[in-house]
């Protein structure tokens, strides 16, 4: 008895007792996203957003999570039910499991494992199979085009993400998310790479279906995508895992160029500052971008969006694996 | 050397940043929109709002029947009926509007020669039921009884262009 609680069930109370810790306020600072979207967005149309529930509106969040909650689920007859009902989960789930390789603070990483970089990559592409089984279960022709749009969409933007973390593993020389960090100790990763990176914030937009690449959620065109005929916890799900998506692509934009939980500078008044603090810090600036982007640009169309991803940053990024290569070999500097 | 000019501007995300700086710069703006039922916007005395009818100070009813605001709603939402009171001054006996038809110009607070019946500066009256918005003579009194010194206030700010 005394064997199996400490050599099983304890390590997996533990395990549990840290993915919460991670899901818990993961879920809060999503809730808490939508606050901030709509505040932003509604600041930067000089209106208010919202200010009715609490203080500031504070608690609206809590008030949207329990209108949707207490709603009824429709199910429609046409859809295949089971695959119907799994799709937002999987959207859901996909979302918030990226987040078990993210390093918060030097050592903070719940499974700190070699391949870092790769299981993320595997992780958000995975994502796509949550809209296409929405968009195929739902069995309604938005809801179709909308994941039709949405996969070629992610396909397209996840070759050039693939190629702009190449420029990042080979300056690093590790997979570890970790590793990639105190590699940046000297210099963020943005500024020697500083067009991937901005290429890099651009194709994220793209993979989490966000403006002004929202083509799969396109209102004007396909009322409201893969998700039309999701209602109440379906629809929340993904609703969601969007957010979830948004701040966990952040979260990577964050390790991979602006340092990860690393200062500014690591002078006195910047040291003070723990770790995970300036890496919450980094991903809210990154998300205030996501935001801010919205309030500013109007929709792509979709043969710009393809031709973007194709004929734009694919060949840029491809250029630059091949610039940063040769540069590193030339001047001999690859890591060891 | 435009091509040149056109290719550098792309590249730069010219356009982009002028846009996203603009976006912040608004960002910091002061708000246009006011936060509603707590804070609200002003209004003129020449506001035509939810109807009243009117007292004398000493409470005698202004109305006198002369169905002027009847003849002159474009709307036809006002029906009157009046008979001779028992001191012999002739008085309504029934004065409805039909809220659902009222287009609110104003004309029946023109026509009235003794300003009885007035558009308050009541804007907040929303109904659940249509039948509530049928007004009668003790709802437009209630009104009258309800706004009067909004009602004499804006009046007199108004007179002195009339």
């Amino acid at each position: 008895m005394a064997e199996i609680w400490s050599g099983t069930l304890w390590p997996v109370l533990v395990i549990v007792f840290y993915i919460l810790l991670i899901a818990v306020p993961l879920m809060l600072a999503m809730a808490y996203l939508t606050y901030a979207e709509r505040k932003i967005i509604g600041g930067m149309q000089l209106r208010q957003g919202p200010m009715t529930v609490g203080p500031y509106g504070l608690l609206q969040p809590l008030a949207d999570g329990a209108k949707l909650f207490f709603k009824e689920t429709v199910i429609p007859t046409g859809s295949n039910k089971i695959v119907f009902v799994l799709a937002p989960m999987v959207t859901f789930v996909l979302a918030l499991i990226g987040w078990a390789v993210i390093p918060f603070g030097y050592g903070l990483v719940l499974a700190d494992i070699n391949v870092g970089v790769l299981y993320l990559f595997a992780i958000s592409s995975l994502g796509v199979y949550g809209i296409i089984m929405a968009g195929w279960a739902s069995n309604s022709r938005y809801a179709f085009l909308g994941a039709l749009r949405s996969s070629a969409q992610m396909v397209s933007y996840e070759i050039a993400i693939g190629l702009i973390i190449i420029n990042v593993l080979i300056t690093a020389g590790s997979l570890n998310l970790s590793e990639i960090v105190l590699a940046q100790s000297g210099l963020w990763y943005a500024i020697p790479h500083f067009p991937m990176f901005m290429i890099f914030i651009v194709s994220i937009l793209a993979e989490t279906n966000r403006h002004p690449f929202d083509l799969p959620e396109d209102e004007a065109t396909l009322v409201t995508g893969y998700n039309v005929e999701y209602s109440s916890m379906t629809f929340a799900l993904f609703f969601l895992g969007e957010y979830m998506n948004m701040i966990l692509m952040s979260a990577i934009a964050v390790i991979l160029f602006l340092g990860g939980w690393l200062p500014p500078f690591a002078i006195f008044p910047f040291t003070l500052i723990p770790g995970p603090i300036w890496f919450i810090l980094k991903i809210c600036l990154v998300l205030f971008v996501f935001i801010w982007a919205r309030a500013t640009l109007p929709r792509y169309r979709y043969d710009q969006l393809m031709r973007l991803g194709w004929k734009v940053f694919l060949p840029l990024s491809l250029a630059w694996v091949v610039l940063t290569s040769g540069f590193l070999v030339y001047f001999d500097m690859l890591p060891r | 050397m435009i091509a040149l000019d056109r290719v550098a501007r792309s590249f730069l995300w010219q356009e982009l940043v002028v846009g996203f700086a603009l976006t912040l710069k608004y960002l910091f703006k002061r708000k246009a929109t006011l936060n509603y039922p707590y804070e609200k916007g002003p209004l003129s005395p020449r506001f035509r709002g939810e109807h009243a009818l009117r007292r004398y100070p000493n409470g005698e009813e202004r109305c006198i029947a002369c169905k002027l605001c009847e003849a002159v709603c474009p709307a036809q939402a006002i029906t009157i009926e009046s008979e001779p009171r028992a001191d012999g001054s002739r008085r309504t006996t029934r004065y409805d509007i039909d809220m659902t038809k009222c287009i609110y110009c104003g004309f029946c607070e023109e026509a009235c020669p003794v300003d009885a019946i007035v558009e308050g500066p009541n804007f907040e009256f929303a109904a659940e039921t249509r039948a509530e918005l049928f007004y009668n003579k003790e709802k437009l009194l209630a009104n009258g009884a309800r706004w009067e010194r909004e009602i004499a206030q804006n009046l007199a700010a108004d007179a002195p262009y009339r």
